[in-house]
């Protein structure tokens, strides 16, 4: 049976990994590579690296450090952070990364969605969507890192994404990020009822009925940054993940969802 | 040696750190004399099926396959689209496959009113079949990572060797003498993946 991804999501800035609350106050969380090693051994699903400086600084994708990370890697890495080019693209994937993740790019230049797509296969395209509620209701999305507003709305982006070629949005909501305080369950809904393709939910998970409760809004994985690097109430910075069995349930639990029924046989 | 065949398709890269890490030694290549000295051959791939064919073709490398894995009798193993190309063809495209291997792919179909996607991404579990040493001293059920839109229907049920359920059953390790095709990810499968390379490095 297909388990449903739970996906760790670290923050790149500098040379470290960071977690952030609402996209502001970054809190040194430890070294990617090393980081990177515990998240190996706990055999996780997925990683995802955000590299938030990329853009907002000018410098682009880091391939030292990313070559460096995905070398121990063996289990599939999404990267993003910085990328605006086909090239630059190519070269990330070379170094062993399955995904490449579009967040600022997908707003200001969309046909490079299709152009990725095109060169290594949809399901190597994730677009990000940072979202934000409006004061009266609905949600405004953002690019650069949370600091500027796009004039469109994750429900179209996410389309739009889609039909450019995306294989996945990862759906991110920049009012819960680091708050551990649950996912924000009708962003995540709109989007995945919009769209064919898997919407991985993130921002606000603080416990494993979290993860359930974004996969029950119809996420096909959840993703989390806080959950999985703080523990107990002074946020002592500790690297966890669910446990062998924990996941088990949850895949139990969602399997009627994902596979109503098994036709057929060979 | 291990030869990892570099076609421009796929991550040679990731099976290449994922072999080192457990101690063998492979090249990544895509030229003949050296992939030739390898004792053994692993084809990646990710993307379409025509395109792997052609990208085949534009490095001289179908006839050459052809003759290490019939004449020569080297163990090859396909991984996600290099498993396909292993076979007759495929759904999605219009050129015809290695056929070292009976089997033809098709696309899923998701079930309506389901959360099932067109592509099957994530980690599944493999059912072995029969015995080989591909699949053989896994502890427990083995998980591995999948990316795929098109399966396998083998015409010959004996080269089915391992399968996984998504909304259908369907073959995800095949296997015939020394051609060997598992429609997962080992590279990128933690520690069921290094333990299925090694048992293809050691087994065969």
């Amino acid at each position: 049976m297909l388990r449903p991804r739970i996906i760790p999501v670290m923050l790149l800035k500098g040379r470290g990994f960071y977690k952030t609350r609402q996209f502001r106050t970054p809190v040194y969380v430890g070294d990617p590579i090393n980081t990177f090693r515990i998240f190996c051994e706990k055999e996780v699903d997925e990683i995802v690296v955000l590299d938030i400086e990329a853009t907002s600084s000018g410098r682009g994708p880091r391939l030292d450090l990313i070559e460096d990370i995905a070398s121990e890697c063996f289990m599939p890495m999404a990267y993003g952070g910085g990328v605006r080019t086909v090239e630059q693209a190519r070269s990330i994937l070379k170094l062993g990364v399955e995904k490449i993740v579009l967040n600022t790019v997908a707003v200001e230049e969309p046909e490079v969605i299709s152009h990725i797509a095109d060169l290594a296969g949809s399901s190597s395209v994730v677009v990000s969507i940072d979202a934000k509620k409006k004061m009266f209701g609905g949600y405004d999305v953002y690019i650069r890192s949370g600091t500027k507003k796009a004039r469109l709305d994750p429900v179209t982006l996410a389309k739009q994404a889609e039909q450019l070629g995306a294989g996945e949005i990862l759906i991110n909501s920049i009012d819960r990020d680091g708050t551990m305080e649950g996912y924000d369950l009708s962003l995540i809904e709109q989007v995945a009822n919009a769209i064919d393709i898997p919407v991985v939910a993130c921002g606000g998970c603080g416990s494993l009925d979290d993860l359930e409760s974004a996969l029950d809004s119809s996420a096909s994985a959840a993703a989390a940054g806080s959950f999985f690097v703080f523990q107990g109430r002074h946020r002592a910075v500790l690297i966890s993940y669910p446990s062998a069995e924990d996941l088990a349930r949850i895949a139990k639990r969602q399997q009627s969802r994902h596979q109503p029924s098994t036709s057929g046989t060979i | 040696m291990i030869g990892i065949i570099d076609y421009g398709l796929g991550n040679p890269a990731a099976i290449h750190n994922m072999l080192r890490r457990i101690g063998i030694h492979s090249i990544v290549s895509g030229n003949q004399a050296e992939l030739a000295s390898a004792d053994k051959l692993i084809l990646p791939g990710v993307g379409a099926f025509d395109e792997g064919m052609r990208s085949l073709a534009a490095r001289d490398l179908i006839q050459f396959l052809d003759e290490q894995v019939k004449a020569k009798n080297k163990p090859l193993l396909g991984i996600c689209l290099g498993m396909q190309l292993l076979g007759i063809g495929s759904e999605e495209g219009n050129l015809p496959g290695l056929g070292f291997l009976p089997m033809t792919f098709q696309k899923f179909k998701p079930l309506p009113d389901s959360q099932m996607k067109k592509l099957h991404m994530g980690w599944n579990e493999v059912q072995p079949v029969q015995e080989s040493p591909l699949l053989a001293g896994f502890d427990r059920t083995p998980s591995f990572y999948f990316v795929h839109r098109f399966f396998a229907v083998c015409a010959e049920q004996n080269d089915l060797l391992g399968r996984s359920t998504y909304g259908t059953q369907f073959p995800s390790v095949v296997g015939r003498h020394n051609v060997l095709g598992v429609q997962f990810h080992p590279e990128k499968s933690h520690k069921f993946g290094m333990h299925l390379l090694r048992n293809f490095a050691e087994g065969y």
